[in-house]
Formats: structure tokens, sequence, C-alpha cells
């Protein structure tokens, strides 16, 4: 067939009387292709995929799936919303099981399609293992098989990489690939922008408008000749980043181990410092999204200005030697041992499960090592573990304020629990309402706002104390890449100050933030330095050329397998 | 200190908006307030009765009208036959039926002693038996007027109550209810504290903060002694002024009681809490700890009805308490030595709830 | 949500009964609801609430040295309905009356001897504990009871044949002559437990859907609107039947309760009143989608009236007429008659015809709001 699989045309969906979440939009899905969705948070990507798949009507425009509207075609068509639709009390075969006979496979293909997929998806080990006790890659991987098991004709997949590692996310787009060569339409919403770069064609939403439609290099196509990195200058790294993306020319920057990439507004010149060497980079798909959407913050955080410089000290601030956690049998994290000078960012990566969540909660206090000791500041986590806490500031991975207090009460309390004084308070508090610009919503409440929001109030009120020290878990997780940008971009200030960060992250391009990272994988350290002494073992050890963070971390974990004689049980 | 009140305010905050919060907090007590006053009484209005008269005659209709204007009684259906009483009290159309033999009339005119039969439906032996004690009091009373010199010769009892003279059921149910509406609440809101942290994520966030465990567990034991307070106090003032219970004893003791019940309760709402992973877990364990703690302290039958042995596990039932006090402090001026009698045991189960909750805390805080 | 809404395919149906089987039989939470609360509250109203008086405790104050006065306290004492004090004086009985170690003071007073001698005794003091009314008419009733059984030892009255009052009663209680309060409460315990797993535990498994969403997945399948209602229904409607038959085992097996009429009955009975159940127990859970409010509303709306409402413990008839009219609203105020005549009388269909059909009513009722709310749903 060679019409689109599924077609919309003029769609709105309103819901309430705020803005349509949905205004005018217009998509086509071709068979044996990947359509990528992207765009910020709320800019109706889930709208449309319910849309499509029969689940809400929309108020005006038509959809067509294989020619039929979409209720009638539900036959046809696979489905994975965000949470993977497991039964996580089910097994993994029971919920195959189920999803077969409400698919009304027919009784004869069963052995066959079971065996293809639990193969095609690695899952045969589990098939008695309960789906709420599989990692999140395993889960999201039944999740697509439970939305197989009859060959649809039309696959949508509801942002399937959400909190799931690199590796995989990577085998989660090679079993898509695999489909797609046989002819399934799969529309596939993303926030990790180097999975849209590798659809075949890619829609972009912004608050509920079509901002751009067609070949993902032709958004890249827009930034040619725009993207440069620079490389030998002599301030540090994040110094001179924060000064460029202060300059007019300069729509968006980041960092990548030695060296910064910039993007440079249309027909601007970049004036590089002496010294530095000025290269052409070949665009991403990331710096035309930026670029669409109005370009990333500027350099200069005002949280950081107003920041205290934390003193000099010579000793570690953080320091992990020997920690080591053990739930009965198994061992969640072995002998960790690293060190993190003043105004460091040392970032913490691994497969989901593989122990860095363990060594994180271990290290702020959350978990009581089995053997080993750690300190923060200066404080021994078993000695003087209030003390410690006093001096850290904490963010965790999901929203984790109290949603039904508002922004202020929300501030008000942790000013208390860290014992600010009423003074110091309440200039503290009006700070972080003018810097995370949140004095508009200073009486919503916190479970109501935005992702975005959410997120710069959890970092408001992690700093509220001005700690000298930062946790952070997966601050990131879900958040669209302008957002994150401005997030890294109040990290580097305050590092600049001399915070001390410690980080765990899915999302590579940020581990090149860190001054240094170690790779936890089954509960041990199977690597640590630089990230671009990272990727310098990885380019020895794989052969590969210039590798990307993403890529050195599946190196190193793949030559840990291969040494080790063992499969990727985790991913 | 500062810290300390930081948590307070949250938590009150948490309580006061949070809109299912605000359900457990607004319409349980209200609804209870009437339900309970209005509906929850063991009395016996309004019954349907029947009667089967064989006899006629003056006694037998001045009986039958005497329970006819009874004001516990709606009305008396007359019946035919045996099968037709039957039938009435089968399906339950007649509570009772009164049984008039032939020659009653005869029999009293003569002073013979003369009885009738009463039938009563044995599925509702409480209500019928209640019944059937005001029956007795007509026909009683009617046989005193008709032949008083027999029933002077035989003697009698006067009855007189105590503390409430009219036995006006109200006045037992009103009290009774600061109770029940005080560990309701208490469990209810109590139980979700923790539980909800851990399920929203925001324990973590809790535990690396510097606030100290107890601060924590003051901070989260405020909002259920204070709604518990306001409870009491309106349950309190709404008896009084609305349904005209009086309040005979010392306003210095009800609230130290009160609120040592209201310690001993957090306490188990803790446990509960502490035990709990999710909030739907915290809701059925608060389900699970407030029937029996509600049935096993006097209110839905008096403690001297249940087996001995049973009666020995109602001691460890803070409700047990509290419910002799606060009745006592109603209806009887209870005075301060006989309230501290039962305060002690009560402030002894506060400490070891309470103690517990700590301890299981503590020990489930990774 | 836009499902096909009749269609019923049998495939689709087990596979989706498979699974709730499943579910039902990895989650704590049911089997709390399903089998420790039947027990626990089965248990509370055979022990722990009996309305039957045993033994109160009651203190006789003798002011009179005579023989008479001396056998009726002896009366009072050898009494199965009181546990006596003796006592001289009133005053040194009240401190009993305060704290509730008695519940009642008989006072003969002083001259009964010489009252009884003259065949008009004076009349004897019974003080009851009025801030327990019930606990209250039982001591005047039985009381005034033991006195007049003495009298007629005695052989006071007119004639030595006649030894009555001029009008008496004798009551005859049907169904249950020894009047044991736990013959109609466990009966009664069993409706509350079919409202906790027909009611709070649907809404619950189906809020968790919402709240999981797997709600969403469900409805991008081809399955239908009947089909996925019918796999919520039939198996808490079994897990509900068996609950019902434990509990009546245990009721006739354990606490002795007689068991008069047809298990036909019972079983006609109890799945007419798990049709309305199991309909708002759906119709909270679509309404709401989130469990923690759809069991703060299913115990409002089912689990209080069901205790309140439904005649179990507390008369209807004496309700004012406001709730009374409420009442009428309560599936379970068809269910707790129809379960005692069950248990305690047999099959009277007269009865038990127009309860079910009531019931069944209801049923349909609160299915075609699930239908409705349920299909509007995602919007």
């Amino acid at each position: 067939m060679d019409g689109p699989v599924a077609r919309a045309d003029g769609i709105v969906k309103r819901f309430g009387t705020g803005a349509p979440a949905l205004d005018g939009v217009a998509i086509a899905i071709a068979p044996g292709r990947i359509t990528g969705l992207v765009g910020p948070d709320g800019a109706g990507k889930t709208t449309l995929i319910r849309l499509l798949a029969g689940l809400m009507a929309a108020d005006a425009g038509t959809i067509e799936v294989l020619g039929r509207a979409p209720g009638d075609a539900r036959d046809a068509i696979g489905y994975m919303p965000q949470r993977f639709g497991l039964y996580e009390d089910l097994t993994v075969q029971e919920n195959l099981d189920l999803y077969a006979e409400l698919r009304a496979l027919p009784r004869s293909e069963r052995a066959e399609v079971f065996g293809k997929l639990l193969e095609f998806t690695d899952l045969a080990r589990f098939r008695s293992r309960l789906a709420g006790r599989l990692s999140g890659g395993m889960k999201q991987k039944l999740g697509l098989a439970c939305a197989l098991v009859k060959a649809p004709r039309l696959l949508l997949l509801d942002e399937p990489g959400v909190g799931v590692d690199p590796i995989s996310r990577r085998e989660l787009w090679a079993m898509v690939g695999d489909l797609k060569r046989e002819g399934i339409g799969v529309l596939w919403s993303t926030a990790y922008l180097d999975e849209a770069e590798k659809c075949d064609c890619v829609y972009l939403l912004n608050a509920g408008k079509l901002l751009f439609e067609g070949p993902p290099a032709a958004l890249t196509g827009r930034v040619d000749d725009r993207v440069i990195r620079i490389s030998g200058f002599e301030e540090r790294r994040r110094r001179f980043l924060t000064e460029a993306l202060d300059r007019p020319e300069v729509i968006d920057g980041t960092i990548q181990g030695r060296s910064v990439r910039l993007l440079l507004r249309e027909g601007a010149s970049f004036q590089p410092p002496p010294h530095a060497t000025v290269d052409l980079a070949p665009p991403r798909f990331e710096d035309g999204f930026v670029e669409i959407l109005g370009g990333g913050p500027t350099g200069t955080s005002r949280l950081a200005e107003r920041y205290r410089t934390i003193p000099e000290t010579d000793r570690p601030v953080i320091e992990a030697k020997g920690l080591t956690k053990r739930f009965g049998d198994f061992t969640a994290a072995e002998d960790m041992r690293f060190e993190i000078p003043r105004g460091r960012i040392f970032g913490l990566l691994g497969p989901n499960g593989a122990g860095k969540s363990t060594t994180f909660k271990m290290l702020c206090g959350l978990l009581t090592p089995t053997a080993g000791t750690g300190a923060v500041a200066g404080f021994d986590l078993r000695s003087a573990a209030a003390d410690a806490r006093a001096q850290l500031g904490y963010m965790a991975q999901k929203f984790s304020l109290y949603g039904n207090l508002s922004v202020r009460q929300n501030l008000d309390f942790f000013a208390g629990a860290y014992e600010l004084s009423r003074a110091d308070a309440a200039r503290a508090i009006d700070e972080a309402l003018d810097v995370f610009e949140l004095e508009r919503v200073a009486g919503r409440d916190a479970g109501s706002l935005p992702l975005g929001f959410k997120q710069r109030l959890a970092l408001a009120c992690a700093v509220l104390h001005q700690p000298p020290v930062l946790f952070l878990d997966e601050p990131t997780s879900g958040v669209d890449p302008v957002m994150r940008r401005e997030f890294w971009t109040h990290i580097n200030g305050l590092v600049e100050k001399g915070v001390t960060v410690l980080v765990t992250t899915h999302f590579m391009d940020e581990a090149e933030y860190c001054d240094e990272v170690t790779l936890i994988y089954r509960a041990v350290q199977i690597a640590t330095g630089t990230p671009d002494d990272l990727k310098a073992d990885a380019a020895t050890l794989a052969g590969l050329d210039d590798p990307t963070m993403e890529e050195a971390f599946i190196a190193l974990i793949e030559e840990h397998d291969r040494a080790h004689g063992v499969r990727a049980e985790a991913a | 200190m500062r810290r300390l009140r930081a948590m307070i305010v949250k938590e009150i905050w948490a309580v006061l908006r949070d809109p299912r919060t605000r359900i457990v907090l607004v319409v349980p007590p209200f609804l209870q307030l009437f339900i309970f006053a209005f509906a929850t009484t063991l009395d016996v209005r309004n019954a349907e009765l029947a009667v089967l008269d064989r006899s006629g005659g003056r006694a037998a209709v001045e009986l039958i009208q005497r329970i006819e204007g009874s004001p516990n009684v709606r009305r008396v259906r007359r019946l035919a036959s045996e099968r037709a009483l039957a039938e009435a009290i089968d399906d339950e159309q007649a509570i009772a039926a009164l049984v008039i033999p032939e020659g009653f009339a005869r029999d009293v005119a003569a002073g013979r002693p003369a009885t009738a039969g009463l039938v009563l439906d044995g599925r509702r032996s409480n209500a019928a038996q209640i019944l059937a004690g005001y029956v007795q009091q007509i026909a009683l009373g009617l046989g005193a007027e008709l032949k008083p010199r027999i029933a002077r010769a035989a003697g009698a009892s006067e009855v007189t109550a105590w503390y409430n003279p009219a036995l006006d059921y109200i006045w037992f149910t009103l009290p009774s209810l600061i109770a029940i509406i005080v560990s309701v609440a208490g469990l209810a809101i109590t139980s979700q504290t923790v539980a909800r942290e851990r399920e929203l994520g925001t324990f973590d966030q809790l535990m690396v903060s510097p606030l100290r465990v107890h601060e924590i567990l003051i901070g989260k034991m405020v909002p259920p002694f204070l709604v518990g307070t306001l409870n009491g106090t309106l349950y309190m003032v709404a008896a009084r002024v609305v349904f005209g219970v009086p309040f005979t004893g010392s306003l210095l003791l009800f609230y130290p009681a009160l609120w040592i019940y209201m310690l001993a309760l957090i306490g188990v709402g803790m446990l509960v809490s502490a035990a709990s992973q999710t909030q739907q877990q915290a809701f059925l364990g608060s389900f699970l700890a407030t029937t029996p703690l509600i049935l096993l302290s006097g209110y839905a039958s008096p403690i001297d009805n249940m087996p001995g042995w049973l009666q020995v596990v109602t001691y460890a039932d803070p409700a047990r308490y509290f419910l002799v006090i606060d009745q006592g402090l109603f209806l009887k001026a209870m005075p301060a030595s006989v309230v501290l009698q039962q305060l002690w045991p009560l402030a002894l189960i506060a400490c070891v709830t309470l103690s517990a909750a700590a301890w299981l805390f503590r020990a489930r805080m990774e | 949500m836009r499902l096909r809404d009749a269609a019923l395919d049998a495939r689709c149906l087990r596979a989706l009964i498979a699974k709730e089987l499943a579910q039902i039989a990895r989650d704590p939470s049911t089997f709390l609801i399903a089998f420790a609360l039947p027990l626990l509250l089965l248990f509370l109203f055979g022990y722990a609430v009996s309305l039957d008086t045993t033994r109160t405790r009651i203190a006789v104050v003798v002011q009179d040295d005579s023989a008479p006065a001396l056998r009726l306290a002896e009366s009072y004492r050898r009494s199965p309905y009181f546990e006596v004090t003796m006592a001289r004086s009133l005053a040194s009985v009240r401190g009993m009356m305060v704290d509730g170690s008695a519940r009642g003071v008989v006072v003969i007073p002083q001259g009964f001897g010489e009252g009884v001698k003259r065949r008009a005794p004076p009349p004897i003091q019974v003080i009851t504990d009025g801030s327990q009314p019930n606990t209250a008419s039982f001591v005047g009733t039985y009381a005034e009871g033991v006195r007049q059984s003495w009298a007629a030892a005695e052989g006071l009255g007119p004639a030595p044949a006649a030894t009555g009052p001029p009008i008496a009663l004798s009551p005859r209680f049907w169904f249950n002559p020894d009047l044991r309060s736990r013959y109609f409460l466990v009966p009664g315990s069993i409706a509350i437990v079919m409202t906790m797993i027909g009611t709070l535990l649907t809404a619950l498994v189906v809020a968790r859907e919402w709240e999981r969403g797997t709600m969403e997945a469900m409805m991008a399948t081809p399955i239908s609107m009947a089909e996925f209602i019918a796999s919520k229904v039939i198996p808490y409607f079994l897990l509900a039947m068996a609950s019902m038959a434990l509990c009546t085992l245990l009721a006739v097996f354990a606490f002795g309760v007689p068991f008069r009429g047809s298990i036909l009955a019972l079983l006609a009975v109890a799945s007419a009143f798990l049709m309305p159940a199991l309909g708002l127990g759906l119709f909270i859970s679509a309404s709401t989608k989130n469990q923690f409010v759809a069991s703060q509303i299913a115990l409002l709306t089912a689990f209080l009236p069901t205790f309140l409402l439904s005649g179990f413990i507390f008369e209807i008839g004496s309700m004012p007429l406001p709730i009374r009219i409420i009442t009428y609203a309560v599936p379970a105020r068809y269910l707790i008659p129809s379960l005692q005549t069950v248990f305690l009388a047999g099959d009277y269909w007269g009865l038990l015809l127009p309860n079910i059909g009531i019931m069944l009513g209801f049923g349909f009722l609160f299915f075609a709001l699930s239908f409705r709310v349920t299909r509007r749903s995602l919007d």
C-alpha cells in the first residue's frame, strides 16, 4: 500500500476553556516508515496519539486509519501508552496471553508469534516473572511486544524512552526498525532528539500547533554552517560557555568534553578567544529544534549570581570509601570508591538497576551502607548523618515536592526545614520566586504546574539554603531540551561558585557536563574518568572514531560483558 | 524549633489543601452527626402490630386501644385467623401480634388473672424484646387501673432512671458520638500521613533534610490532634445547644481526657501508616483498626454482655476508657477521682502505641 | 470511550476473566477484604456485639431486716440476670453508679416486712443508669420480673390460685425463642461483607486500572464495553459468593445460627443483592478514577448505609421520616430481612420475592449509570 496508513487533517481538540490542546494539526503516517513526533512539554503529542488510537474524539477535523474511523480500526492499531499499559501483577506470559486473546490472535499462530516476540524482545528467560518486577527497559520491551501480538498496520508509541537507559533505548530502536521493514507505519513520540534524528519524517508540535514537518535533515539543514566547535581555550570550559551564551550572536551551546559546541544566529559570526581553535561542526537535529523554538537561555545564571561563594577547601567534598549495600543475598552496590573535590560535577551513569541509585542513596543518607563509609562536606555519613544532611540540597527523579501545597508553601517549608532564620527565609524565597520566574504561580498548587515549572521549583527548594553540595537524581527525566538547557545553565553557574554536584542521568549529552563520571554496571564501577577519557577508552576498545558519550557508554558495557562472558541482563 | 514549626505548618496545609482529606474531614462528621443522632436508636418507635381478638368485651377493647395509643406503635392491624397472623409475622408486615384468648374480658371482669398471648418476630429479637416490654407495661397498667386492689396486694416496683430520667436515647448517642467521630477522623487522617509521602515520593525528600525523626513525627501528629479537638468541641457544643444534652462535668477534665485519647489513637494511626506502602493499604489498615476499636468500646453493646475472655481484650481498647469518661462527664458529673481511674490506663496505652509507632517508623525508614 | 457497546465475545471475556482472577489471587488487599475482613466482622458480631443482656451488675440496698426483705434480696442474688453487690445505704453505692460498676440499684425500703405482713407491701425502688438507656430498660423490667416471681412464691395476691397481676402477657418469640441477638447479627454481617466486596473492592480495582494507565491500553484494543464490564462483574460476583458461602458455613457451624431456608433461596437473595452492589462499585470507580476517593465514597455510600440504615442493628421504623425515606434507596435494606428470613424462618417467598425484585431494579439502574459514565470517560 502506498498511501499513508493513517491521516489526520485540521485536527482541533479542546479541554475546558483554555487554548486548544491541538489547533489545526495535520499529519500523515506512511507505511514502512518511522514518523517522529517531537515538541516541548504540553505541545499536544499525547493528545494527538490518543486521537489516532481512537480513544477520544476530535472537536474538528478528520482522522482516518486505513481508510476507516480510528475507533473502527482498532484491530489494525498497536498502541503503547506512556506507562506501557502492562498489568504489573501479571507475569510476562500472562500479559502476552491477555493481549493475544483480546486481539483475537488465532490459537494456531500463538506459539509461533510468542516465540518470535520473546526472542525479539529477549524476554524468553523472564516469562514467569511479574511485569512489575521487570526493569524499566524490560517493561518497555514487553509493552511493545503486547502492542505487536497481532501484527498491526499502525504502531503508536508514546514516549517509550522516558527513564530508560541508552542500551535499552537503542535495542528498542533496533526492534522498531525491523517492524518498519515489514511495512508497518510507526508513529514515535519522543523527548530524545537523537532518536528523532533517525526518523524518516518528523512532526514538531509546539503549543498545539505544527511548527515543522518533513525529514529531520530538512530541520537540521536550516542551521547548516551555523554550528561550531571551539577547543583549546584557556578558561574553564563552563565559564567559557557561560560567556559565549551571553553573546547576542550565540543561540545555544553545550559542553562536549574539553570543547564547547555553539549554535550561531543566522548570518552572525563568532570571534574566538586567542589560542582557541574553531571548527565547523556537523549540525544535529537538536540544533534545529532549539533554533525553531527560539533558542536556548542565555549563559549567566541569575541564581548563581546571587549565590554565596563556597569557601575553598583541599579536602574532597564528597567521598565514597568502599560503599557496599546488600539486600539479603543480592548485592546492589559493591565497593564504590570516588572522591569529588570542591566545585566539580560528578556523574553516576549506568543502566537501570545497575546500582547507581543505591550508591546515590547511600551518599545522601537514605540507605545505610552494609560496608564502607562515606562523607559529605567533611561529615561522616555514619556518625554525623544529620550534619551531613544539613549541607546538601537534594532533587529527585520524579517531582517530589508537595503537590497540594502552593509554590510558596513549598518554599516556606523547605526554608524552615533547613533552619533559615525568618529574615533569611523571606529574602531567599523572594529571590527564588524572582530568579525562577515563579511569582506568577506562587499561589498555585505545585502539582498543577507544567513540568518545566515543577522542575524549577524543585531546584529552587533544593538550593534555598545555599548548600555547598547538590545531589541530583535524574533531575531532567522527561523534560524537553530547552528546559534542560536552562537547568544546566543554573548548575554550571553554581559549580563556578564552588558548589559540588553529584548527578545521575540517562541523557548522555548531560554526562558531558560532568568533570568526571563513573559507569556503574552490575553493582560495580566498570570505568571512571573524565568524559573524554571514557570516550577515548571506548574508541580504542571498540575501534570507534570520535564516539559520542552514548556510544562510549554502550561500548564500555558491551566490552565488560564480553570480558565476563555474560549477556546484558539488566538491559 | 524553626524546623519543627515548618514541619507543623506544612502538615496542616497538607491536610487543609488536599481535597481528599477534606472529604474525610467534612463529610463524615456531618453525615454522622445527623444519621447517628437520628437513625441509631435502639429505641422502638412506629412499630407495626397486629391483633387477633377472640374475646371482645371491655377489657380486650381497652387493651387494644391503649396499645394503639402508645407513641411507640404506629398502628395495630386486626386479624381474622391464625393463618393471617402467621402470614403477618412471616412476611414482616408486623413485628408482633397480640392474641387475646376467648374469655379474656370475662376473666378480667371476674377478677381472675387473665393472660393474653404476644407473638413476636424473633428475627429482630432485640426490637421485639423492647416492644414486648412496652406492651407488658401497658397491660400491667391497665390491670392495675381496672383491679387496683389485686394489683396493690401483689406489690410493685417504682423505677426511676438517674442521669437521664426520660431515658432519652439521644442523651446516650451524642456523647458517645464524640468518641466515635474522633476515632474515625483521627485514624483516617493519621494513617494517611506517612503512607502519602511514601507514595508521592516526598518521603525521601523529607529524609534527606536535616529534620529529625521526632520532629517529623510530632509534625505529623499535630493535624489529627487539631482536627480531633475541633470535632470533639463541635460535637460537644452541638450536643448541648442543638440536642439539649446536659454537660454536668468539668471541661477541665474533658479536654485532657480527649487529648490523651487522641494521642493513643494517633499512635495506632501512625503504626498503620508506617506499616503501609500505599495510601490504599493505609486506608484498609485504618478500617481494620477502626472496626474493632469501636465495636469493643462498649458503644455498640455493653462490655458486660461479651464473653469473659473478650472482656479482657477490651482493656486494650483506648475507646473503652474514653467512652466511660465522656458519658460520665456529660450525664453523671463524674468527679476527677473517677476520671483519673480511667485516665491512667488510657495514658499507658498512648505511651505504648506512640513508642511502637516511633519504633516502626525508624525501622522502616529505608 | 468509544467501544462497541453490546457485543460479547466469549474468547475475549474468558481472557479478561482469567486475568482478573490471576490479579485477585496475587493482590493482598483483595485477600484482606474478601477473607480477613469477613472473619473479623463475623467474629466481632458473633462475640463482641451482643445485645442480649446476660448479667448486669447491680447493687441491692436492703434497708429492712425482715425475713421477706432478705428473701427478696436473695432472689436478686440468685437471678441469672444480675450480679449483685449488697449494701446498707444508697449513699454507699452512688460511686458505683458514677463509674459504671453498677448499672442499677434496687432499694428494699424500711417497713417492707411489715407491709408484706399486711399484704400491701410498699413498692421497692429501682434506680437505673439512664446514661445507657437500653440497659436501664432491661434492669427495670428484669428487676420487676424478679420481684414478681418472689411475690408469687410468697403467695401474695388475693387468692392462693391467682398469683399474678390482673392482666398478664405471655410473650412467645417465633424463629428465635432464646432471643439470641447473634442469630440476627451474624446473617446481617454477611450483608456488610457482601457490600465490602461488591462495592468497595470493585470500586478499588476498576479505579486502579485508571490510575495505572492500563485502562487506556485496554480501550485501545478491540474489546467491547460489555466485555470489559462483564469481566469485572463476574470475578467479583464469584468472589463475593465464595465469601458469603464461607460466612454462612461459619455462621451455621461455628456460631450455631440456624439455617431454616433453602440454599436456593440464599443464592437467589445474595445474587440479587450483588447486582446493585457491583453496579454501584463500577459507577463509583468510573466517576472518580482514583483509588483513594473511590474508597472514601464507597465507604460513605455503601458501607455506612448498609451498617446504619438497613435495619441491621437499628430499627428503620424508629427513625424520623426523612431518614426513613432515604432507607428505601439503600439496597441492603431489602437484603437484611431476606437474609434473616432465610436463616431463621425459612423460604417465605412472599417476603423474599418483592425484595429480590427491588434489588434487581436498583442493580439495573446502577449498571445503566456506570455504562454511561464509563463511555464518556477519557474525554
